[in-house]
């Protein structure tokens, strides 16, 4: 009847409206308080990625209304209580072979745009920039590689900043919510020496560890990668926003798991190349020194075409 | 009456209608001659009725362990910043919590829950391989104490604590603990080995001591979901077995099954554990859609909707879980072809757990309902299994995976299941048959109290967990970023009035074994139909001694033509 079409009208347009907020650029680029939905992110592939999530959870949210919606409107009317007499029906071979294939449907609707969109996350082609990332317990290690020039490559190591480090402690008496970058709480979510990439770049990411299975994932970038020793992920990222992108380790790692996290600085493609030239100058002047601070840092391996081939063994690690 | 023989115990005449047998000839006492002593009932039964009491009492007390676990690690998450524990204690924390809720909590329930019923409802005089059911029972608490021991040790300040790498225990994590490891993994074996015989004794059962007209497509639904549910278990229990078997080795006899340094791969060890873990969750589940497919009717008044669609979805679920593992392993950096294979049939496996939920909907529909404890839990079932499946189906989406895995997306999405799944039905069932095992109605007020602390609760506790997820929360950790202060503190207390609601069932349980409330009949509830409901309550310590007589009126699916 009309009364109830208009209400279901009004219900789905505040849902659509509600999911518009969600999806806009309301959701920012790191954590904030009361966050209902995914990150729109900063890349295509992020937003991609939200968009999927958005279609399957309106999916789920319209059978949910239909079934929970019978299954109300049966306990209210047929109650004992009310005199409902039990009908005697036991099967109906139309409905089940409907709501076989209905759901069959349902699931093409969702499986034709998920295998785009992963294989757009799968292209790793094309690449103007790659980065090596190493997981080791309990910090990143970066090292962007310079395959022309190996000997200019730099390499460096990203741990969990100092106040944030010193207020975890157990006992520390500290206050979290006084860790802050500016107006941004950034505690358990800054490093020393953030990954400092270049906007409007395709840049690939090789991934692997040293010593146990870590992932690495910044949400706003839309994907996440297991970090696995004796084997090298490949990934990529296109960042359109310079900003300032926090993410954690996503794979326990053991006791200090939730304390390394990861930071990306995306700054425009002049100041890349600027910061980029002071660290090589810096690492050559200081080369015997940074190569030692980092525990049996492998070698970078001849790297394999994609993350398409089999496991990489690694060259020989030291023994734990 | 023709007779064809004497009952061995009290020497009465043997008549062929013994379905009614047990009834007339005085069952409410015991006719075992000598009466047995405490040792001897409890220690060396071979009853399954005792097994079944001995199965469900020993998982109640895991799931209060388990749940105290539970407590401590949500009191931690309340608010960031570390209160109460270093990270290492976390990790065990939350390492145990999962081993003793699947392996302690969950599994035993369901075991002890066919223990009792299933020779009941098929006419059975007990299970086929009854030594063998007592010391499938008996390996547990021994297993139990070697899981436990080094975490308890450990709080103590003995020993190395308990295992920390997670209940996955993924090398090379896993392998970088100390002889808990060892312990662990023995304990594993043991209850893998009581899994397995236990599986073997139900199959046994229901495929040879079915009383004469108990056809497989009339058996009760929850028979045939503990049918196949055995199958999923000899399957797969001794692929975990080789699991961590390779484990033990590699960290004790210098084999590198998974060291990358010898040769070995850490991936392997992830495809081998999810080829038992995924049909692991549905062993932990199918069990409980067999109950809820017990309820619904009776309280509804109304048969079952779609009987053998019913039974070809636990079929079809069972099958299709044997290829999905590796969506528990999208992020590990598996070739596109396998993402996709992967993503596809895990998607599939909505189809025929749809069939499932709209049949019990239509099992509802236009039926008489009542809304007694039992049916309160089923209900609550339906509506919160299918939120858990509904991120079920988002997880098994892959791209938008990347963002779920390992974050407090997924740790909502298997806690609906598990919790508001598995554990609602475990409950729904022992409310169901509770007033059958003793002979006494539990209290019903408490009951529905129980009940609707629960329902709130758990959705207090774990709701907001799928907003942690999406905004970025990964899991298994101690601390966290102020903005995930908010929900994290809803949670919790959600947490704690739900751990404190469980209270609430142990005396409900105690009570109504202690002898409190109302006699019940036989036929407790009103709509119930099937073999069980024409025994006494309680039944006799040895039921359906012969064989029983049936008229398909006496079972719940006698009429072939659904």
């Amino acid at each position: 009847m009309n009364a109830g079409r208009s209400f279901i009208a009004r219900l789905a347009c505040s849902s659509t409206a509600l999911a518009a907020l969600a999806s806009a650029g309301i959701a920012s680029a790191n954590p904030v308080r009361w966050q209902l939905n995914m990150t729109p992110g900063v890349t295509a592939t992020s937003q991609n990625v939200q968009w999927l999530h958005n279609l399957a959870l309106g999916i789920c949210v319209v059978i949910g209304i239909l079934v929970f919606g019978a299954m109300a409107y049966s306990m209210v009317k047929f109650r004992k209580s009310k005199g409902a007499v039990a009908a005697q029906f036991s099967h109906n071979t139309v409905a089940e072979v409907i709501w076989t294939i209905v759901p069959i449907v349902i699931l093409i609707v969702l499986a034709v745009p998920a295998t785009n969109i992963l294989f757009k996350m799968y292209d790793t082609r094309n690449a103007e920039l790659t980065i090596k990332v190493t997981g080791y317990q309990w910090l990143w290690q970066y090292e962007y590689l310079n395959p022309s020039n190996p000997a200019k490559n730099v390499e460096f190591t990203s741990r969990l900043e100092r106040s944030s480090d010193r207020t975890r402690q157990l006992g520390s008496g500290m206050d979290p919510f006084k860790v802050k970058v500016g107006d941004e709480n950034t505690y358990l979510l800054d490093v020393d020496h953030p990954l400092v990439l270049p906007v409007d770049t395709k840049v690939r990411f090789v991934i692997t560890a040293d010593d146990v299975i870590h992932a690495w994932w910044v949400p706003v970038l839309g994907w996440k990668q297991d970090a696995i020793p004796g084997q090298i992920n490949e990934d990529w990222t296109e960042i359109h926003q310079p900003g300032v992108y926090r993410g954690q380790c996503a794979e326990l790692c053991g006791k200090d798991h939730g304390f390394m996290p990861i930071v990306v600085k995306a700054v425009p493609k002049a100041e890349f190349q600027t910061w980029l030239a002071a660290q090589q100058t810096a690492g050559d002047a200081a080369h015997t020194a940074s190569a030692s601070s980092v525990p049996s840092a492998p070698a970078p391996a001849a790297v394999a075409a994609s993350a398409t081939t089999a496991p990489v063994a690694a060259a020989p690690v030291a023994a734990h | 009456m023709a007779t064809y023989g004497t009952n061995p115990a009290t020497h009465a005449p043997l008549h062929r209608d013994s379905l009614h047998d047990d009834v007339q000839h005085g069952a409410a006492h015991d006719d075992h001659g000598p009466k047995e002593g405490f040792f001897h009932r409890w220690f060396m039964s071979t009853n399954h009725k005792d097994i079944g009491t001995l199965y469900l009492l020993f998982s109640l007390l895991m799931f209060l362990i388990g749940g105290s676990m539970a407590m401590a690690i949500r009191a931690e998450l309340f608010q960031p910043g570390l209160q109460f524990m270093q990270p290492e204690f976390f990790n065990q924390l939350t390492t145990m919590h999962a081993l003793v809720m699947i392996f302690g909590a969950v599994m035993p329930a369901f075991v002890g829950l066919a223990n009792w019923m299933i020779p009941m409802m098929i006419g059975a005089p007990d299970m086929a391989l009854p030594r063998m059911n007592n010391w499938s029972f008996w390996i547990l608490p021994f297993a139990f104490t070697m899981l436990l021991l080094p975490f308890v040790l450990g709080m103590f300040g003995i020993g190395g604590g308990g295992p920390a790498g997670g209940w996955t225990m993924y090398p090379p994590l896993s392998l970088q603990g100390g002889s808990s490891v060892a312990f662990m993994i023995f304990a594993v074996h043991m209850m893998g080995i009581s899994s397995i015989m236990g599986a073997i004794n139900i199959i046994a059962t229901i495929l040879n001591l079915r009383a004469p007209g108990v056809d497989l497509l009339k058996m009760p639904v929850f028979v045939w979901s503990w049918l196949i549910t055995a199958f999923l278990l000899i399957a797969v229990m001794p692929v975990l077995a080789g699991a961590v078997t390779m484990l033990l080795t590699d960290k004790f006899f210098h084999t590198s099954f998974f060291n990358a340094a010898g040769g070995g791969d850490p991936v392997m060890f992830q495809h081998i554990f999810w080829f038992f873990g995924h049909p692991e969750v549905y062993i932990m589940i199918l069990p409980a859609f067999g109950i809820i497919s017990e309820i619904l009717p009776t309280f509804s008044r109304k048969p079952l909707f779609g009987y053998q669609a019913m039974v070809y979805a636990i079929a079809s679920i069972a099958f299709l879980s044997f290829i999905v593992w590796a969506h528990h392993m999208f992020t590990v950096g598996m070739p596109l072809g396998g993402e996709l294979f992967f993503m596809y049939s895990t998607m599939l496996i909505a189809v025929p757990t749809g069939v499932k939920v709209f049949n019990w909907v239509s099992t509802m529909w236009k039926g008489s309902m009542t809304f007694e404890t039992p049916m309160l839990f089923a209900v609550a079932f339906v509506i919160l299994f299918t939120i858990g499946g509904f991120s079920g189906l988002m997880l098994a989406m892959v791209p938008a995976d990347f963002q779920y895995q390992d974050t407090y997306f997924v740790v909502a999405h298997f806690h609906y299941v598990l919790v508001t799944g598995a554990i609602f039905g475990i409950m729904a069932g022992v409310y169901y048959w509770l007033p059958k095992w003793t002979g006494h109605m539990y209290n019903e007020t408490l009951g529905k109290w129980h009940f609707w602390l629960s329902t709130i609760f758990v959705n207090v506790l774990f709701f907001p967990q799928h907003f942690l997820g999406l905004a970025g929360m990964p899991r298994r950790i101690p601390d966290y970023n102020v903005a995930f202060a908010d929900f994290n503190m809803i949670s919790s207390l959600g947490g704690f009035a739900f751990g404190a609601s469980q209270l609430l069932f142990v005396y409900i349980v105690w009570h109504a074994m202690r002898g409190g409330g109302p006699v019940a009949p036989a036929r407790v509830w009103e709509g119930a139909r099937g073999l069980e409901w024409t025994l006494p309550s309680p039944p006799p310590h040895h039921s359906f001694v012969t064989p029983p007589v049936i008229r398909d009126g006496d079972l719940a699916h006698g009429d072939v033509t659904h």
